[in-house]
């Protein structure tokens, strides 16, 4: 796989985060591979959201993190401005998807039209056809999982070299879980995928790497399929079997 | 080494007292400072002015109370201060009461007001709250202005009936007696809000301040406690209402305005929010500066300057309009702030969390209570 | 009859008046999460611009074009002063919420303060085009005709600020941005362009409600625009606090409230019962009477 040998894409050492009296990230190390999918894992409330808002400038943070970009070049981007850090390439789907109620399908993929990228519109209805005849629904007004789409729409609509994920099946039925799965799976052939995910199976099935972070800080790294196969060390890392998968909430 | 920290910790101890010996002992000064007063120290018109200083001390530590401890921006508190001046000047004009009664009446209507306006605008939080807060006040102050059957005097303002006031508190000649009681105002309001800042309820307003989420998953109503500060606050500024109708010999409708409000916000600001001695410092500092720049841009030295900066000089509110912002933009903490900064970088360690430094509020006060839930666990997306 | 039709005409004029004021409020609050208390001296430096234009400015007059040009000075030196000052006062202290309305409240007093120091507190009397002066008969009654054009005007800012917000990039970034700033700035636009637009467009409107408020009562002083003020807040927060049609309705309600009150019961009552409109509002829906711009 691809995401063993790649250079580094993105590096954060040691991270911290305070947040109105907490400290949340306790000096987080760890490297994101260029190319495939990378799975962030721990508990909740370990730190997992945070770290993904850190990278973005979405949370002060000190510590160092590094991006790499396309042209080789890498530049610190910590203490930079969200909007900045996103242009470098970085696609970020929150974990409550935080689609724009009060604005349409078409408006809510046109807001995310960046500026120096071209915008894949075709792709986007191509692999969620559903949007494209509810382009003029309010996004307020759509399923949890056509929310889903739109918020994974806006990711694909750009030229990325990284995409932040978070939980991008939570809540969602079976069926849905599988398919946003499938997009996801298609998408990490082009772009590096660093994704904050609960259910197992989903990271068996799609991630080559995996960080597992406890109490603000990285507890494990290494190839995804090391921690899955060992039930004793998924147990003591994440507090789950990881055998049986599925939705282990 | 050692001893030298407790000298200093005494020192912090002692000072209080030593200002408070200098104030007192101030009115027996024949000392001229000439620039900083018009007359000597103990000239009626310099006590007057150094009264009104200590009364807006006083207030504006009781606004402190609300804004800087707790975090609530209240832009109604002027109300409380009119409900003095006004309450107690109509029971002594309008009906005649002797001074202890309207005294004590004037001071039920200063718990009653605030508890009863709290406890429907502190139903809303954030700048909601501001606005009803507001917007209550502002019935007082349209109330005052309309001088409804002649009883507030309108725009004229409202002079108090001497009759029934203590002799020793009325003519210039007992204006040292009016700075005596201006005096005793403020140490008790600073005395109360000591008090009850490091008590339990104290230790609630500042982690309410910080994080009212996280105090109600420690299972404590943080809108009880608000409604406390309110009406605590509410009523210290009713008794500065009071001193002040005592001090000037009337009520003016200024006190009612939004305006009067803000001036309590810049002084708290401009001192310190969050800080006792900080609060205090901004409201003497307002008062004095607001009275004496009125003279100063009648002085040759202001008349003399070109007029692009004579102009601006001659209005007071524009000098301390601007002083506020460029403190909010570039000293935070006001002057109690920067001298603990000063004080920090000299000693060159941290001073002893009396005031937790910010973030920590919830912390001790969850150490305090003891309470398991909404443990040091950290949650995502917080 | 005639006595109901001038004072619904008058209290939508004057309703015109505060959502002229309160739409910029709300858009700023909207976007900013900041309640501008400069937002009275955005009124002011309108109304005393457009007097010292009428005056001093070459081609400008209190009649005709000349007035119109007037207008347009004050409104340009209102639209200035607001973006200078969201530029370098309110933008070094991003996402500080509470030092940035601090900021606002310095500037209600520097400014308002600084346009007395140069023109004295006594009011000026305004530039009142003839037009403006005659009366119109409606149904019997005659109505001043300033009345119209403030309803006009307002009319015409409502349906042009709908349109923006409607159909044009920024519009979208900023109905968006209401929504959810921070996801704005995730989605890489850089939203502080946007601040300083609804700031500037603020300034604007107010600047105009400051010169369209000159002629309607005839005079300007310096302390008008902060006593409009609480009453423009008033209408935010029952328009929704962030919502231009909830501010355009929360506006007309109010200013037809009051002026009714004003005359049926006693002068003051009006005042007050618009401020027991918004506790009751407020009580009933915390959030205002609808939550969402556009």
């Amino acid at each position: 796989m691809s995401g063993q040998g790649g250079a580094p894409l993105l590096r954060m050492s040691d991270v911290h985060v305070r947040l109105s009296g907490s400290h949340i990230l306790q000096g987080v190390d760890l490297t994101v591979r260029r190319g495939g999918v990378t799975a962030l894992l721990g508990r909740n409330g370990a730190g997992k959201t945070t770290t993904v808002k850190a990278v973005l400038g979405l949370v002060p943070s000190t510590g160092v993190i590094e991006l790499t970009g396309g042209d080789g070049r890498t530049e610190r981007v910590d203490g930079r401005r969200t909007h900045e850090i996103v242009r470098r390439g970085i696609g970020y789907a929150p974990e409550d998807r935080e689609v724009f109620a009060g604005l349409t399908v078409a408006e809510n993929l046109a807001l995310a039209e960046r500026r120096g990228s071209d915008h894949h519109h075709d792709r986007v209805y191509e692999l969620f056809p559903e949007l494209q005849k509810r382009s003029r629904q309010l996004a307020g007004t759509l399923s949890g999982g056509q929310q889903q789409m739109v918020a994974i729409a806006r990711l694909l609509l750009n030229d990325n070299q990284l995409l932040l994920i978070d939980e991008p099946t939570k809540g969602l039925a079976p069926l849905l879980v599988a398919e946003v799965a499938d997009v996801l799976a298609r998408a990490a052939e082009e772009v590096t995928i660093l994704l904050v995910e609960q259910n197992l199976t989903v990271v068996q099935r799609m991630a080559q790497d995996a960080v597992v972070i406890d109490q603000g800080r990285v507890a494990w790294s290494g190839p995804a399929d090391d921690l899955l196969t060992d039930a004793d060390r998924t147990r003591e890392l994440l507090g789950v079997a990881a055998s049986g998968g599925g939705d282990h909430r | 080494m050692k001893d030298r920290a407790v000298n200093r910790r005494n020192v912090r101890r002692l000072a209080p007292l030593v200002v408070l010996v200098v104030l007192a002992l101030l009115p027996y000064s024949t000392l001229n400072l000439p620039g900083l007063f018009d007359g000597v120290l103990n000239s009626p018109g310099t006590l007057q002015l150094l009264a009104l200083c200590l009364v807006f001390g006083g207030v504006a530590l009781s606004f402190d109370l609300l804004f800087g401890f707790t975090g609530l921006l209240s832009f109604g508190h002027a109300l409380y201060f009119a409900a003095g001046t006004y309450g107690a000047n109509l029971l002594l004009t309008e009906l005649g009461w002797g001074l202890g009664a309207a005294i004590a009446a004037t001071t039920v209507l200063g718990i009653v007001l605030p508890l009863v306006i709290g406890s429907v605008a502190l139903r809303v939080s954030g700048i909601a709250f501001s606005m009803v807060t507001l917007a209550t006040a502002q019935v007082g102050s349209i109330i005052v202005l309309q001088d409804p059957g002649g009883l507030t005097g309108g725009e004229e303002g409202l002079a108090v009936d001497r009759t029934p006031i203590p002799d020793a508190f009325v003519g210039v000649f007992n204006t040292v007696n009016k700075y005596w009681l201006a005096l005793a105002y403020l140490v008790l309001v600073y005395a109360v809000v000591t008090w009850v800042t490091r008590s339990r309820a104290g230790r609630v307003w500042q982690a309410i301040r910080e994080n009212e989420r996280r105090v109600e998953v420690l299972g404590l109503r943080p809108y009880r406690f608000k409604l406390l500060v309110f009406v605590l606050a509410g009523l210290l500024a009713t008794l500065g209402g009071i001193v002040h109708l005592l001090l000037l010999g009337g009520s003016t409708p200024r006190v009612t305005t939004a305006d009067f409000t803000i001036g309590l916000l810049v002084m708290v600001v401009l001192g310190g929010a969050g800080s006792r001695w900080g609060a205090v410092l901004g409201g003497v500092l307002y008062t004095y500066l607001d009275s004496r720049l009125t003279d100063l841009a009648s002085s040759p030295a202001v008349q003399d300057l070109p007029a692009w900066l004579r102009v601006p000089l001659s209005e007071p509110l524009f000098i301390l309009g601007t002083l506020f912002i460029l403190v909010v933009l570039f000293v935070p903490g006001g002057i109690a702030g920067l001298v603990d900064r000063l004080g920090e970088r000299r000693r060159g360690r941290r001073r002893p969390a009396e005031n937790p430094p910010p973030g920590r509020a919830v912390e001790r006060l969850r150490d305090e209570i003891g309470a398991g839930v909404g443990g040091n666990r950290p949650h995502d997306g917080v | 009859m005639t006595t109901f039709v001038l004072l619904s005409i008058t209290g939508l004029g004057l309703a015109a008046l505060y959502f002229l004021v309160a739409s910029g409020l709300s858009l700023i609050f909207g976007l900013m999460d900041v309640l501008n208390f400069a937002h009275g001296a955005f009124l002011t430096i309108g109304a005393y611009g457009t007097w010292w234009a009428a005056g001093n400015l070459p081609g400008a007059g209190s009649t005709g074009w000349g007035f119109v040009l007037a207008v347009a000075f004050g409104v340009g030196v209102g639209t200035l002063v607001a973006a200078l000052i969201e530029l370098l006062l309110i933008r070094p202290l991003y996402q500080r919420h509470i030092e940035q309305v601090l900021v606002t409240v310095g500037l209600s007093l520097a400014l308002v303060a600084l346009v007395r120091a140069v023109w004295g507190s006594d009011p000026r009397p305004f530039p009142r085009p003839e037009w403006a002066q005659g009366t119109t008969s409606v149904l019997g009654a005659n109505v001043p005709n300033d009345r119209f054009l403030l309803i006009v005007s307002a009319v015409v800012v409502l349906v042009s600020v709908l349109a923006f917000l409607r159909f044009t990039r920024v519009g979208l970034i900023i109905r968006a941005g209401v929504e959810n700033r921070t996801m704005v700035t995730a989605l890489g636009i850089d939203v502080r362009k946007a601040f300083t637009l609804v700031f500037a467009i603020g300034g604007a409107f107010a600047a105009l409600a400051g010169a369209l408020g000159g002629i309607y009562l005839g005079s300007i002083s310096p302390g008008q625009g902060t006593s409009l003020l609480i009453f423009a807040f008033i209408v935010v927060v029952i328009g929704g606090m962030s919502s231009i049609t909830g501010t355009a309705a929360a506006a007309v309600l109010v200013g037809l409230v009051q002026q009714f009150a004003n005359y049926y019961a006693a002068s003051g009552v009006g005042d007050l019962s618009v401020v027991l409109l918004l506790a009751v509002v407020l009580l009933a829906r915390p959030s205002g009477l609808s939550a969402r711009l556009a």
